[in-house]
């Protein structure tokens, strides 16, 4: 364990716990892209660029401004007013816990971990990142592709579908009230 | 410790911390924050055993981290699309009050 490791993992680690613990939702949402920027440093750290610069595109550039414009969507920027976790909460915090504790407990019996020795980083470029991509695994490739496109499909649809049942459900609304009236 | 459990050590953590705010937080796009937080701590399992592992050279944990990471941008596309649709519908995105699916 070298001292960037450590400092990324306490990023990492800080960012996440910002994120689940802060009241307002948008300062949840920049802890959660500290997180994200610490891990995919974490990853150039392990010497996986590639993955670290697609986590970096991915997570920082594209999934925090989702997340973002999901909450300026819902207006979950103006905070919540009743509390911010729900009445069981310390039921799940400790379940957390209970998980920590034995995913903790199996790593640091396991013999796997112990033996790991200090390897020297594979040096891997990436056009041996591309062959693997067109060759060996070039079947999970497309089948990526075509769920990237059915997932956006399906989230256009998603979000365009409810307008029109609201209107529909708006005016069924406003019979109802004429009806009472 | 050595490397490989300090990757494995940091990951549980994360994992838990997720694990922990998508049980006890109320917000539905929280809850869906960590998800992502516990797929990132996989992800960085893959990676950590990929570089310490005994075949760095096959690619295989680097390939499947870039394939999850891909498979949680849509997760994470229909998840908001579906949290914005029930909350045109319910006119909340708090999970504690979403009680029924009737339409």
């Amino acid at each position: 364990m070298t001292l960037p490791f450590l400092i990324l993992a306490i990023m990492t680690l800080a960012g996440g716990v910002a994120a689940m613990t802060m009241r307002r939702l948008v300062h949840c949402a920049l802890a959660l892209v500290v997180s994200f920027a610490g891990l995919s440093a974490l990853y150039l750290n392990l010497g996986a660029e590639f993955a670290g610069l697609a986590q970096l595109l991915v997570y920082v550039g594209a999934i925090a401004i989702l997340i973002v414009f999901a909450i300026l969507l819902t207006r979950g920027g103006e905070g919540e007013p009743e509390g911010a976790f729900s009445p069981a909460g310390i039921v799940g915090a400790v379940v957390a816990l209970a998980v920590f504790a034995v995913l903790a407990w199996a790593v640091e019996t396991s013999g796997v971990a112990r033996a790991g020795v200090t390897v020297a980083a594979p040096q891997i470029t990436m056009r041996e990142i591309g062959f693997a991509l067109m060759q060996r695994y070039v079947l999970p490739l497309e089948v990526i592709a075509l769920m990237l496109t059915a997932a956006m499909i399906g989230a256009v649809i998603l979000a365009l579908r409810e307008k029109r049942n609201d209107s529909a459900g708006d005016s069924g609304a406003a019979q109802k009230q004429g009806l009472r009236a | 410790m050595t490397p490989l459990a300090g990757c494995l050590l940091v990951s549980a953590l994360l994992f838990s911390v997720g694990l922990a705010g998508a049980l006890t937080r109320r917000s539905a796009i929280l809850v869906l924050a960590g998800i992502e937080l516990m797929l990132n701590a996989a992800n960085l399992n893959f990676i950590a055993f990929w570089r310490f592992g005994a075949h760095p050279e096959f690619l295989t944990g680097l390939i499947f981290v870039i394939f999850s990471i891909a498979v949680a941008a849509a997760e994470a596309a229909v998840g908001l699309a579906l949290i914005l649709a029930i909350y045109r519908h319910a006119r909340t995105s708090d999970v504690s009050e979403i009680t029924e699916m009737k339409g």
